[in-house]
């Protein structure tokens, strides 16, 4: 038993039963069936996250994101006066994420596709997009570039879902979807 | 010396014990209940802050309890019991006396020094980090080096474990291979090498860099490094509570594995592909390809995965395969139905099985899948998963196996039998609805390390679902019901060590109902032609339905989200 040295030394000599020789084989062809099927989804699925980042300096990528919204502003909302910027379809857009806010507001059209760039002026944080519930995270020094299509209109709230400290739940930012 | 030679012959099972290694065992089994304590408790207060309508602590206060929990028990509880059980696994199961038993206290000193310096340093406010201590997020010099002496603590013990296996094989104190026990224990000890390794690699640089030595520390790279010891500390213990299962089934009805090359093999597949983990901690994070994300999120094609797979037929197979031997043979579950579910080592051993199983290794692999776990990182569905493998799995399993350790250890009977026969179900249910919880509350994008879901401190407004709210809700009951589980677990355990009744020398009953006598047939060794578990091929069978089609129910949700590329 299993407290006791196999009866047989050379345990791996042993015949295996055809219920186990099942099970294996089975599981291992699920294993397969898994990995093929996160290669298929690169291949057919529409929701896949972007290889494409770069390094980048903090302070190069605020900037970036500073033009931007100089550029293409139509309001400002919120106690703070958050800049809600109205990009062109197709263009880059830049959401920064510093303790504790997200910035600016964005103001996308229905299926429309941008290329959003995502940095961090600080430390990690955790870009939720909620209710739709993308996940990705944001680093400092890394700009994370990724093609996204809302396909619906409203308001969407980016939730911070990597702890950066004590005003972390109250981070939180916007994406309006317009028709 | 004289103290290397002291044993005591144990009058239940036969096994010579050393003294010394018994002293050890005695030593990291207590701490770690004493952690197990502290750190369930501070998981109470979390679950009850996180109950929106309760909201216990502030948020200053939650975000270091949740850290100190974290830490408590993920690492502090867990590892301190597996020392334990690598010392056991060796010295006792091998009835042989343990290496250098004097160091073996110096890596215990270490290991509880650690521990303390990182709770002071929680404790204090300055390292409200998480477990995970993220960097850029700083925390105090102590908290990283009180991490590194716990590692070098137990890196001393895994070293003991090996150099013990070496003295019983020289000195021939048993015949032939090692027990799967001890095999499934060796493997845990493999992976901890490369798990504290990989620990140290980038502790130590942040160390130095929270002491200002070092300017910077790239955070991805932080990230891979550290999962390398984060998640390899899983494997550890799931290899570890995998021989735990094998070893009570063993101890209470006397079962044998269906085949020993299956089951070693499982333990293999283990260590040949676990170090590909640190890739489903990063699935969503920049600057690393899918190509790689792909390959070792699978852990190499899912070999790892078919090593708990394949542990999760031969674990119940080798229960009904003994139950059968015993006569319980009508339709395929009388074996099961009339299993001493009365006795909390057995019953544990069942809940951690099937819980592990179906919660916690489902869910895992379903959130390391490279697209999938877009819309699950980070959020509440990530602890859910991990609820039901390490506490549900590990914790229940250890608890289980205490439970046999207390008369045989420990030399007491237990007290309260009924308090200990309720305790795994009160806390494996309790464990198991806070999972299935929050589990729900992230599918629904609820955010994890949150401290206020209504984000009343923030400028612009949100409201997650109000479902949200009620599987927030449900979490809190639960996490109080796993609360009191815990708490009697840590009644019956303690009160027994201090006031149960003494086992003296003279062989008594074992605590189970009698086991029979392990020579009794139980099915061959050497299985060819004789395996008959038809009610393990059901419930595998179920288990496999409940994978695929919760697999693909997630494939469906992912479908829906804005297409992105």
């Amino acid at each position: 038993m299993a407290l006791t040295p196999p009866k047989d030394r050379l345990w791996w000599k042993e015949p295996l039963h055809t219920s186990e020789i099942v099970w294996i084989t089975v599981a291992f062809l699920w294993g397969v069936v898994m990995f093929s099927a996160m290669i298929y989804w690169h291949i057919e699925g529409k929701q896949n996250l972007s290889n494409e980042a770069y390094r980048i300096d903090p302070e190069v990528f605020a900037a970036r994101a500073e033009e931007m919204t100089d550029q293409y502003t139509v309001r400002e909302e919120g106690e703070l006066g958050i800049p809600v910027v109205h990009p062109p379809p197709g263009s880059d857009i830049y959401i920064v994420a510093r303790l504790w806010e997200w910035w600016p507001i964005l103001e996308l059209e229905k299926n429309q596709s941008y290329r959003l760039h995502l940095s961090s002026m600080d430390w990690q944080h955790g870009f939720s997009l909620q209710p739709t519930n993308i996940n990705v995270q944001v680093h400092p020094n890394y700009e994370l570039v990724l093609t996204i299509a809302p396909n619906e209109a409203g308001t969407f709230s980016i939730v911070c879902n990597e702890y950066c400290g004590i005003g972390h739940h109250t981070m939180l930012g916007r994406i309006y979807v317009v028709e | 010396m004289a103290a290397k030679d002291s044993f005591r012959i144990c009058p239940d099972t036969g096994l010579k014990v050393h003294l010394p290694a018994e002293a050890l065992i005695k030593a990291n089994a207590v701490v770690a209940v004493v952690f197990l304590l502290v750190g369930g408790i501070l998981g109470l207060l979390v679950a009850l802050t996180r109950w929106p309508a309760v909201h216990l602590l502030p948020a200053e206060a939650f975000y270091s309890v949740l850290t100190a929990h974290g830490i408590d028990v993920l690492l502090f509880w867990i590892i301190f019991f597996e020392i334990a059980i690598l010392y056991f696994a060796s010295a006792v199961i091998l009835s042989s006396r343990l290496a250098t038993p004097w160091l073996g206290w110096i890596g215990f000193i270490l290991m509880l020094v650690g521990a303390i310096m990182v709770n002071v340093a929680v404790l204090q406010g300055q390292s409200s980090v998480m477990f995970t201590s993220y960097v850029p997020m700083p925390a105090a010099p102590h908290f990283y080096l009180g991490l590194i002496l716990f590692a070098v603590g137990a890196l001393i013990g895994v070293c003991i474990f090996f150099g013990t296996l070496v003295i019983a094989r020289d000195e021939r104190t048993y015949e032939g291979s090692i027990p799967l026990v001890t095999f499934g224990a060796l493997t845990a000890a493999i992976i901890a090498v490369f798990t504290i390794a990989s620990g140290a690699i980038i502790l130590i640089p942040t160390f130095l860099w929270s002491l200002g030595y070092i300017s910077q520390i790239d955070s991805v790279m932080y990230k891979l490094v550290w999962w390398g010891m984060g998640h390899s500390s899983q494997q550890i213990n799931v290899s570890a509570h995998v021989a735990v299962w094998y070893a009570i089934a063993a101890i209470v009805l006397g079962a044998k594995p269906l085949s020993e090359k299956v089951s070693r093999s499982a333990f293999l597949l283990y260590i040949l592909f676990l170090q590909l983990a640190s890739a489903h901690h990063m699935l969503a994070e920049p600057g690393i390809s899918s190509d790689w994300k792909i390959f070792n999120t699978s852990y190499a094609i899912y070999l790892a995965v078919l090593g708990s797979m394949i542990h999760g037929m031969s674990v119940p197979g080798a229960i009904e395969a003994a139950q059968r031997g015993k006569g319980y043979t009508k339709g395929a579950f009388e074996w099961l139905r009339k299993a001493p579910w009365g006795n909390p080592a057995f019953s544990g051993l069942m809940l951690s099985l099937v819980l592990f199983g179906f919660l916690g290794g489902i869910s895992g692999v379903v959130l390391g899948t490279e697209q999938i776990n877009l819309i699950m990182h980070n959020t509440l569905y990530v602890p859910g998963h991990f609820h039901a493998t390490v506490v549900a799995g590990t914790t229940l399993a250890f608890m289980a196996l205490t439970y046999i350790v207390v008369p045989l250890i420990f030399r007491r009977e237990l007290i309260l039998p009924a308090v200990a026969k309720w305790q795994p179900y009160v806390f494996g249910i309790g464990v198991g609805g806070i999972s299935l919880f929050m589990m729900g509350a992230g599918t629904l994008g609820v955010a994890r390390r949150h401290w206020d879901i209504t984000f009343s401190d923030a400028t612009l407004t949100f409201d997650y679902p109000g479902t949200a709210f009620l599987m927030m809700g449900l979490n809190g009951v639960f996490a109080l019901m796993a609360a009191l589980g815990g708490a009697m677990f840590i009644l019956v355990v303690v009160g027994s060590i201090l006031f149960g009744k003494r086992r003296g020398e003279a062989a008594q009953p074992a605590p189970a109902p009698a086991a029979p006598k392990p020579a009794a047939a139980v099915g061959t060794y050497g299985n060819a032609g004789t395996i008959y578990v038809p009610g393990t091929y059901i419930m595998v069978g179920l288990f496999f339905t409940a994978f695929v089609l919760y697999y693909f129910v997630n494939w469906k949700y992912l479908s829906e989200v804005w297409p992105l590329s």
